[in-house]
């Protein structure tokens, strides 16, 4: 099932002051995997994820995505390559609407600039109702149909959470970085989510790094998972040993996981 | 929900006088229209008959807003994909705007603010009107509070003063220009030349202090617009000796900068456009059917780049900065192209200030302006075209003829002694904050602006705090 490494990362490391995040961690997403990045609070999993998609600059260490360096590249640049990505408290554009959501997204594979803004050439105006169009199936595509025009703010909070995917898809990643998504949905939502990551995978064919602290959707859908505590990693493995690993059950798991 | 309580007690007081809700309803639209306007109308015809100052004129006014507001026009049918219906009542609408001129003096006294405008008012009023426009890529589009907004009215003012004046006397280059005497010197381009020319000169200036401020958030961007806005007069006041180079001739300013015109040209004569504005007799009516047109234009550029795929970017770095760059927006560039569309309508409005006032002068650019400036977006409306208008008509109208209007009308009335436009500053301080108290969105809000004001905008630093902060209280050994 999966591939050629499509995200590496080589001794990344990020000290914010004397306090070291992330401590040369080396990692890898295969082409067509998903793969979890677990530990408890604090562990430095959001900041690996901010280093992944530009926010942070790595204090040391490489990022190579799909073949190419990305280290010191600033975010949109890891958008138009392909990494896509959601936000652990949702970071959705409140006061847009669902589509317009949807829409910036798309701004990377949009080409239009000021002077045809200006001048509506007819080549800016099928981009748009191109756009537009690709915009409500990704909605519908999302289970977002008929929402296209209520604003961010009003939509439930699965709907948002469900309305960061479309968005993040709209980017047309290759990977997507997910953090927390099913944090605050109950267990029935996170199953459809579940579902949904894997329907993502089998047909956009995509690859999907996930950190997530619901053990039955980590368990459930990865291929392999990373542990990290104090910033380092402590394992990686397929789920069946990661449950089996002892640094993991000690640091992270406890031996309720082991048991379930 | 408290909109529907109040109408719900209107309809319970008018149901009492014989008219209920269905009953209104029953009634065809055009008498519903017709019934609300006159309502309005005779309120106010009323209001100004109390005041004593009661003309025939108020009644044409009142027989032009009838004939704008009551016909159903949106039930017009379409020419192709044009919604007539939406378009004739501004396009009457404008109709009488253009005509401004030729009924000013027959129209009534207003209660309070005595006469009406004078053209001269509304010309400066669409000047300012273009740029609180301009403003409004930059504060209500992008969201980057810029306080030094009057560098690009003084550029623009200066690129006009360079290119249409005789400020640099070694030159002899003439381009377009109308109206030269015998023996000119200088640079002569003509203005409709050097309006884009400053547009764009100006939009270069934006970027070129766009590029090192625009990575600053919030309160630093402010404060390092401010400095810029500062630096701007400064360079203008000192400028007459730039190693031996007289660039902006210091504090005398640059001055009989040229006006407009069409020149004797064939098609101008077989168009009847005026040859040269200052020669005119009405150069007030020419300079303000101008101003029509240049705004009109920064509405058009305003409502498409609003609606495009760079507003949309604007927009969205507004409302969460972090969100926006992790959706493939360049932040810088994007920011910088506000900035610079920005100072483009600041820099043309700027050229045709200076060519309006025949100069340009250090002591024109001062903070204030800047304020006055932000003023007018914000009583408006932060995002809104027709916000930021009104806004930024009612600010320059006041500060031309209102305020001195309204002083003698408390003078005379109370037999005070109040030179009322001394405190014109602090009179904008009270309006803006019984604004902000009021209608914190501004007089005809963007719906959006209105839902972040009440809402409270999503705004967190670019550092998830949290993240930074959780391992630090771990004990460090």
């Amino acid at each position: 099932m999966s591939g050629e490494p499509l995200l590496q990362t080589f001794a990344l490391r990020k000290e914010f002051g004397g306090l070291v995040a992330n401590n040369d961690v080396d990692f890898v997403v295969p082409e067509g995997g998903i793969v979890s990045l677990i530990g408890p609070n604090g562990a430095g999993k959001t900041t690996f994820f901010n280093m992944l998609t530009g926010v942070y600059k790595p204090t040391d260490g490489t990022i190579v995505f799909n073949g190419e360096d990305m280290t010191g590249k600033p975010p949109h640049a890891y958008t138009e390559r392909g990494i896509g990505r959601t936000f652990q408290n949702i970071r959705l554009f409140q006061n847009m609407t669902a589509l317009e959501n949807v829409l910036v997204g798309m701004h990377t594979r949009l080409k239009s600039h000021l002077v045809g803004a200006l001048l509506r050439t007819p080549h800016v105006r099928r981009e748009e109702r191109e756009a537009r169009e690709r915009a409500r199936e990704l909605l519908e595509f999302s289970g977002l149909r008929g929402k296209d025009s209520v604003v961010g703010r009003s939509l439930s909070y699965g709907d948002q959470r469900r309305l960061e995917v479309a968005r993040a898809l709209a980017t047309r990643p290759k990977l997507l970085l997910l953090d927390e998504p099913t944090a605050g949905m109950n267990p029935q939502e996170t199953a459809e989510f579940t579902a949904f990551v894997a329907k993502l995978r089998s047909q956009e064919h995509l690859s999907v790094l996930l950190i997530e602290h619901d053990m039955k959707v980590v368990m459930g859908v990865s291929d392999t998972i990373t542990v990290l505590d104090y910033g380092e990693k402590i394992a990686e493995g397929t789920p069946a040993e990661i449950q089996k690993n002892e640094r993991v059950i000690e640091a992270y798991l406890g031996s309720a996981a082991v048991s379930s | 929900m408290r909109r529907g309580r109040i109408s719900e007690r209107w309809w319970a007081l008018l149901g009492r006088f014989g008219l209920t809700q269905q009953r209104w309803g029953s009634w065809p639209a055009w008498m519903r229209r017709l019934v609300k306007a006159t309502t309005w109308l005779g309120l106010g015809l009323i209001l100004t008959a109390a005041f004593g100052t009661w003309t025939t004129s108020a009644l044409a006014v009142a027989a032009v807003v009838l004939l704008i507001v009551v016909p159903p026009w949106d039930r017009l049918p379409n020419i192709g994909p044009y919604r007539t219906g939406r378009w004739i009542p501004w396009l009457i609408a404008l109709g009488f705007v253009v005509a401004y001129p030729y009924y000013v003096n027959g129209l009534p006294q207003l209660p309070v603010f005595g006469p009406f405008p004078n053209v001269h008012t509304m010309v400066v009023a669409g000047i300012f009107t273009m740029m609180a426009l301009g403003l409004n890529f930059v504060v209500g589009y992008a969201g980057l509070l810029d306080l030094g907004y009057v560098a690009f009215y003084a550029m623009g003012a200066y690129v006009c003063g360079w290119f249409a004046s005789e400020q640099f006397a070694g030159q002899h280059i003439d381009v377009g220009a109308v109206g030269l005497q015998q023996g000119w010197i200088g640079i002569h381009l003509s203005i409709w030349l050097v309006l884009p020319i400053a547009g764009l000169m100006t939009a270069l200036i934006g970027v070129i202090i766009g590029l090192p401020t625009l990575r600053l958030r919030g309160d630093y961007l402010a404060i390092v617009t401010l400095g810029f806005g500062e630096i701007m007069p400064q360079v203008a006041d000192n400028g007459n000796n730039l190693g031996g180079f007289n660039l902006t001739n210091g504090t005398g300013g640059i001055t009989s900068i040229d006006g407009p015109g069409f020149g004797h040209g064939t098609v101008a004569r077989a168009l009847h456009l005026p040859a040269s504005y200052l020669g005119a007799g009405n150069l007030d009516s020419l300079f303000f059917w101008t101003v029509i047109v240049l705004v009109l234009i920064t509405i058009f550029c305003s409502a498409r780049l609003r609606d495009s795929r760079l507003g949309r970017a604007w927009i969205a770095i507004r409302e969460d900065e972090t969100a926006a760059a992790a959706m493939g927006i360049p932040l810088m560039r994007t920011k910088t192209w506000s900035y610079a569309t920005g100072a483009f309508f600041g820099g043309v409005a700027g050229a045709y200030y200076s060519s309006y006032n025949g100069g340009a002068f250090p002591d024109q650019f001062l903070f204030q302006i800047s304020v006055f400036i932000l003023c007018m977006v914000i009583l408006g409306g932060m995002g809104s075209i027709p916000g930021v208008m009104l806004g930024a008509w009612f600010l320059a109208y006041l500060d031309q003829e209102g305020l001195s209007n309204v002083g003698g009308w408390i003078n005379s009335h109370f037999n005070t002694n109040i030179n009322v436009p001394n405190y014109e500053f602090g009179i904008y301080g009270l309006i803006i904050v019984v604004v902000m108290l009021l209608r914190p969105e501004g007089l005809i809000p963007s719906s959006r602006r209105a839902a972040e004001l009440h809402e409270g905008v999503h705004d967190e630093p670019l550092y998830d705090v949290e993240e930074l902060n959780a391992p630090l209280t771990e004990p460090t050994v």
